[in-house]
């Protein structure tokens, strides 16, 4: 008898049915990772289990855990289970925790509410617990608040909070997507850890196979409120029965095919670029204090090539990108586009921006909801001194709209009729419409489903070898970068650490950092064989 | 415009504030009896089939003068609304796209001074000045307008100029000036519509309480918080005097604030998931 | 903290002097002489100028500011043009009519907003939430002046339940209180209409935040998340329009002291006002809006102590 048994569940919210017919189990002292796209169905699952359903959720089916259905507890009952029996670990930390409590009242609380211990001796567990999740006393005495602590150490606490009474089960929901890479890696080892000392069983959700691959004793594959595809987590590597859980794997192994070759001459010449940032004053008196984002960055982006820049939230590779667009000063060095410089303390003409446009991470933030596509694709026209007019402007939108796969008819529509994959298809476009010759790429798919991001991916590859476009590929994610750069950049606190040729870097990295984040990334490729 | 109509709150507020609306055009061309017509022989008269609304110390038909009341307060509240908007607006909007500046430093500032300063307390300091009147009434609330919309509109643009869109629109190479209007402005209109339509009520019950203590509206003119004031001795035997223009201000409030209300439930995406 | 705090302090000062130096030029705005207004048509213009001198009108702006300025910092607030006693007395009786006044209903809105609030909220879609909303719209839309009326004349005059007016002075305490009861209510019933929507809209903004649904999963009750959770983060709009409340309170206390007859220092700026004894209405003006800066410090502070990002922040 496994700990968690889930047989035939249903769930419908209001008339909408959410889940079919879902079955799955958790082991003690196991992991069962179960993964699937946004919109699977995998987080309602886990909701069911410890019954923090959205308003007007209707479940069907049997939730076996320690012998009780959980379908059919009181709510008096459910309170005791959870935090004793079941504990939970969110996605995103910085909102999981209260803002105006410390950390050491609220990893208290747990056992507090279920009255297994006095005051005192609650803060004293409290302390341990958190001692245990890597949160020492010394920098984090129980009177931190969550917001003088960082998104990885949250989350700590978020697991502390959850293992304070050393539960049967714990499930993580998506526990590691919102941090970087090597907290990600980390984080998954402490759950990894807990899960042996305390025997509990993990039911771990993710939408990144490549996370969990490495940590699961059991993967369960969702989509669209079914279970298509379970078992040992060795055994679907090898087998992989189902079509859906192969094109999940290929497309998170998704390598396009490129033919384009660099040419000799730079389009962009970065030379020690200074960005500083005012600081909220401490003190009254005194000069403004400032924050270096990135610190004397030099770099070349010739014709026709594909660079990458990777690096964790806070780097500085974002303020990069917005001093390189010219939406924000530099304050030393220069930047030269074409071969023309601009110094630091002037603007970039528009001659020259009208050689770069960007495309951003958030297909849904991208584009003004009010404006129809045609209007938000020909925005860029700004940037010419004698935008095309009437039919021109036309057939210029529809040839753009078709070659990033659209159909012209779509210039009509509103930007909410669009998929977030498609909307990224319209950001592409806008960016292409004034032909530049550099296209930024800002995250551009990280927001994206699997299946969807290889797609764009190839939509890129394609374009960059029909356009001899260049590109400044800007992402946390390795693998991505992986597959579509011929050069990397690797940057750590506002520097530029490590340069080379891709798969020089991915074979051989010389700096510690690079070593690190390449250990902690985690990569299908090596798993499958 | 259908949505709204299928909110019960925004039909029962519509048709509230239509009614007085449409009290106070058209008592341009007719009302039953006009306001002028002083009959002291009629006076105090309680509701009849003649004066619906019965007659007043001055024999006036009171019905008449709610309709031509209705006018007093509808003008100084869209004419107040309209100083807040067309003065906030662009302040807020300016103070956005440079937050931090100088410029923002100084209009917020300006701001919180006068909010300090309590509606009343600027409508006494400037009748006191200038004399007790309608136009010097419209000033006063319309004063406390400014700041209110300046903020929301602040806000509401700060929100949206960290949005990827505006970004974009700026690596278009398009000024602040023009991505305010082109990109911030027609996305704050809901919030202003819904603030707007507050405001309109707030300043009905403030053109009241002022024509109320005399600093509004001067007599001939009607106004419905006049009329209370009036009423005020003879309350005790004919409340009919008092019942009528007090009804006509709660249920011209009623009804705007019910429609702002269904308004901001349309328009807030996430009431709007809510509901789904 | 402390730096926290005195940075508002600094920013209360720079507020006071804004609103002292706009009051004053408004008013200096005002054609007239106050002189001759106060000696009346057929004075000598020797004795005007007598009188100028001897109030300082005849020095600069600037200096006139300071001599106003530097007298409010001392308590003097000047001479009433029309009964030429010092302005400070007048005021001094009549303070302690309008702050408790205002105090006390601030004190019931907040005592009746707070329980329908949160039971609004807790029951969401209820009829009790219904009946909430429904109420506190009506009471929005009330003239609190009109309400005033109608209480007098129902409760007062009809049934003699409370006095219909007048206040017999702070010597009997219980019967001043009584004698506040009525105007209290009649002030608070708007803004307690209105803070009870906040508490209600507030509250459920935060039982839809992710630390309501952690604070669920270890086990806490809907109930004891909504107490022990939400309430806290749910007081920080809540705090911000009580801060504006006040500000109203006092004001509205001008019209419903007139109703009720009370001699509070509504009274004293409206019969300023109609005898233009301008220094009156700039001194109270001045006092009011001084009242309002130090609730807003207040309130300020109390954000700080509820939130503790703001500590750090400011």
């Amino acid at each position: 008898m496994s700990l968690l048994n889930i047989n035939a569940l249903k769930l419908s919210i209001g008339a909408a049915e959410i889940l079919h017919d879902v079955s799955l189990s958790v082991d003690a002292g196991q992991i069962t990772a179960v993964i699937g796209e946004s919109g699977s169905g995998k987080s309602m699952t886990a909701y069911c289990v410890n019954q923090l359903l959205p308003r007007g959720a209707r479940a069907e089916g049997k939730v076996q855990f320690n012998r009780q259905n959980m379908l059919t507890l009181d709510e008096s009952t459910l309170c005791q289970m959870r935090g004793t029996d079941i504990g939970m670990v969110f996605q995103e930390p910085m909102t999981a925790l209260n803002p105006v409590q410390t950390i050491g009242a609220q990893v208290a609380e747990t056992v507090l509410i279920h009255g297994a211990a006095r005051k005192v001796e609650a803060l004293k567990i409290a302390r341990e617990t958190l001692n245990r999740v890597g949160l020492p006393e010394a920098q984090f005495p129980l009177s931190r608040y969550p917001h003088e602590l960082s998104g990885g150490q949250r989350q700590r606490v978020v697991i502390a909070m959850a293992i304070a009474l050393r539960p049967k089960l714990l499930i993580a929901d998506e526990p590691t997507t919102a941090l970087d890479v090597t907290t990600q890696a980390q984080i998954m080892d402490l759950l990894k850890r807990l899960v042996q000392e305390d025997g509990m069983g993990l039911f771990l959700i993710s939408h990144d196979l490549g996370v969990v691959a490495d940590v699961a004793d059991h993967i369960v594959i969702m989509r669209k409120g079914k279970v298509v595809e379970q078992g040992a987590t060795a055994h679907i590597f090898k087998h992989m029965l189902h079509p859906y859980t192969k094109a999940l794997f290929k497309a998170s192994s998704h390598k396009p095919d490129r033919a384009a070759q660099p040419q000799n001459t730079p389009i962009l010449e970065v030379k020690n670029l200074i960005r500083d940032y005012a600081l909220p004053r401490k003190s009254l008196v005194g000069s403004v204090p400032t924050f270096r984002a990135v610190n004397n960055v030099s770099f070349t982006l010739k014709k026709g090539e594909s660079l990458g820049l990777v690096g964790e939230s806070g780097c500085g590779k974002s303020t990069l990108t917005r001093a390189i667009l010219g939406l924000e000063a530099i304050q030393g060095g220069s930047i030269s586009i074409n071969g023309q410089e601009v110094q630091a303390g002037h603007t970039i003409p528009r001659a020259l921006r009208r050689n770069m446009q960007v495309v951003f991470q958030d297909p849904y933030g991208s584009f003004n909801p009010r404006h129809k596509v045609a209007r938000l694709v020909s925005e860029p026209f700004h940037l010419l001194s004698t935008p095309p007019k009437g039919p021109a402007r036309k057939a210029a939108i529809s040839e753009v709209l078709t070659a990033v796969g659209m159909h012209p008819e779509d210039a009509d529509k509103y930007i909410h009729e669009f998929s977030g994959g498609q909307r990224q298809r319209i950001a592409i476009a806008r960016a292409l419409i004034i032909k530049p010759e550099l296209i930024i790429l800002d995250e551009a798919v990280s927001a994206l489903d699997v299946s969807i991001r290889a797609q764009i991916l190839d939509l890129l590859a394609e374009l960059s070898d029909k356009l001899g476009l260049s590109y400044l590929f800007i992402s946390h994610d390795l693998s991505v970068v992986r597959a579509i750069t011929d050069r990397v950049m690797v940057m750590k606190s506002g520097e530029i650490v490590e340069e080379g040729a891709t798969e020089a870097i991915f074979q051989t990295p010389q700096h510690d950092y690079t070593r690190a984040l390449l250990a902690a990334a985690p990569s299908l490729e090596d798993l499958m064989q | 415009m259908k949505r709204a109509f299928k909110m019960p709150g925004f039909t029962i507020g519509f048709i509230l504030a239509f009614t007085f609306a449409a009290a106070a055009l058209i008592s341009f061309i007719w009302s039953p009896f006009g306001t002028d017509g002083v009959d002291i022989v009629n006076k105090l008269h309680t509701p009849d089939a003649t004066n619906w609304f019965g007659t007043d110390h001055l024999g006036r038909d009171i019905f008449s003068m709610i309709m031509v009341g209705a006018r007093t307060s509808i003008a100084v509240a869209i004419v107040a609304v309209g100083i807040g908007v067309l003065l906030g607006v662009p302040l807020g909007l300016a103070a956005a796209a440079r937050k931090g500046s100088l410029l923002d430093e100084v209009i917020m500032r300006g701001n919180d001074l006068i909010f300090a300063f309590p509606a009343l307390l600027i409508a006494i300091l400037i009748t006191a000045v200038f004399g007790p009147s309608a136009i010097n009434a419209i000033i006063a609330i319309g004063i406390f307008n400014i700041p209110v919309f300046a903020r929301l509109s602040r806000g509401g643009a700060l929100s949206l100029w960290t949005r990827d869109f505006v970004l974009a629109a700026r690596v278009s190479g398009k000024s602040r000036v023009r991505i305010s209007f082109e990109h911030i402005l027609p996305n704050i209109t809901n919030l202003l519509i819904v603030q707007g339509t507050i405001q309109f009520s707030l300043g009905i019950l403030a053109e009241a309480a002022l024509s109320y203590i005399g600093l509004g509206a001067q007599p001939p003119i009607p106004s419905w918080g006049r009329m209370l004031a009036d009423s005020q001795t003879m309350v005790s035997f004919a409340p009919h005097l008092a019942l009528f223009p007090g009804l006509a201000i709660v249920l011209t409030v009623l009804g705007l604030n019910l429609m702002g209300d269904a308004l901001r439930d349309l328009f807030d995406p996430k009431l709007r998931r809510d509901r789904q | 903290m402390l730096i926290f705090t005195l940075k508002r302090l600094l920013s209360l000062g720079l507020s006071l002097i804004a609103a002292s130096v706009a009051i004053f030029f408004v008013v200096e705005i005002i054609p007239g002489d106050p002189a001759r207004l106060m000696l009346g048509i057929n004075a000598t213009q020797d004795a005007v100028d007598a009188l100028r001198t001897q109030m300082g009108l005849d020095q600069g702006l600037l200096s006139r500011y300071w001599l106003w300025v530097s007298g409010l910092l001392q308590g003097d607030f000047g001479i009433s043009y029309t009964y030429r006693v010092p302005v400070a007395e007048m005021v001094q009786g009549r303070v302690w009519v309008s702050l408790p006044l205002a105090l006390y209903a601030l004190l019931l809105s907040t005592a009746i907003a707070f329980p329908i609030g949160i039971i609004a909220a807790a029951k969401r879609g209820s009829w009790a939430d219904w009946l909430v909303m429904g109420g506190t719209q009506l009471g929005v839309a009330i003239p609190n002046f009109w309400f005033a009326m109608i209480m007098v004349s129902i409760l007062a005059l009809k049934y003699h339940l409370f006095s219909a007016g007048g206040f017999p002075g702070w010597d009997e305490p219980l019967a001043a209180l009584k004698a506040l009861t009525l105007p209290a209510v009649v002030l608070a019933l708007p803004q307690a209409s209105i803070l009870a929507r906040v508490m209600r809209s507030s509250l459920l903004d935060t039982l839809s935040e992710d630390f309501m649904r952690t604070a669920r999963a270890k086990g806490r009750t809907a109930r004891g998340a909504m107490v022990h959770h939400a309430l806290r983060n749910a007081m920080i709009p809540v705090l911000t329009i009580i801060g504006l409340q006040f500000s109203f309170l006092l004001a509205g206390a001008i019209i419903i002291e007139k109703i009720f007859f009370l001699p509070g220092l509504g009274s004293m700026i409206f019969t300023a006002i109609t005898q233009r004894d301008l220094i009156v209405v700039e001194s109270v003006v001045m006092l009011l809006v001084f009242a309002v800066i130090l609730v807003t410090f207040l309130v300020d502070i109390t954000y700080a102590m509820v939130d503790p990002r703001l500590r750090r922040r400011a």
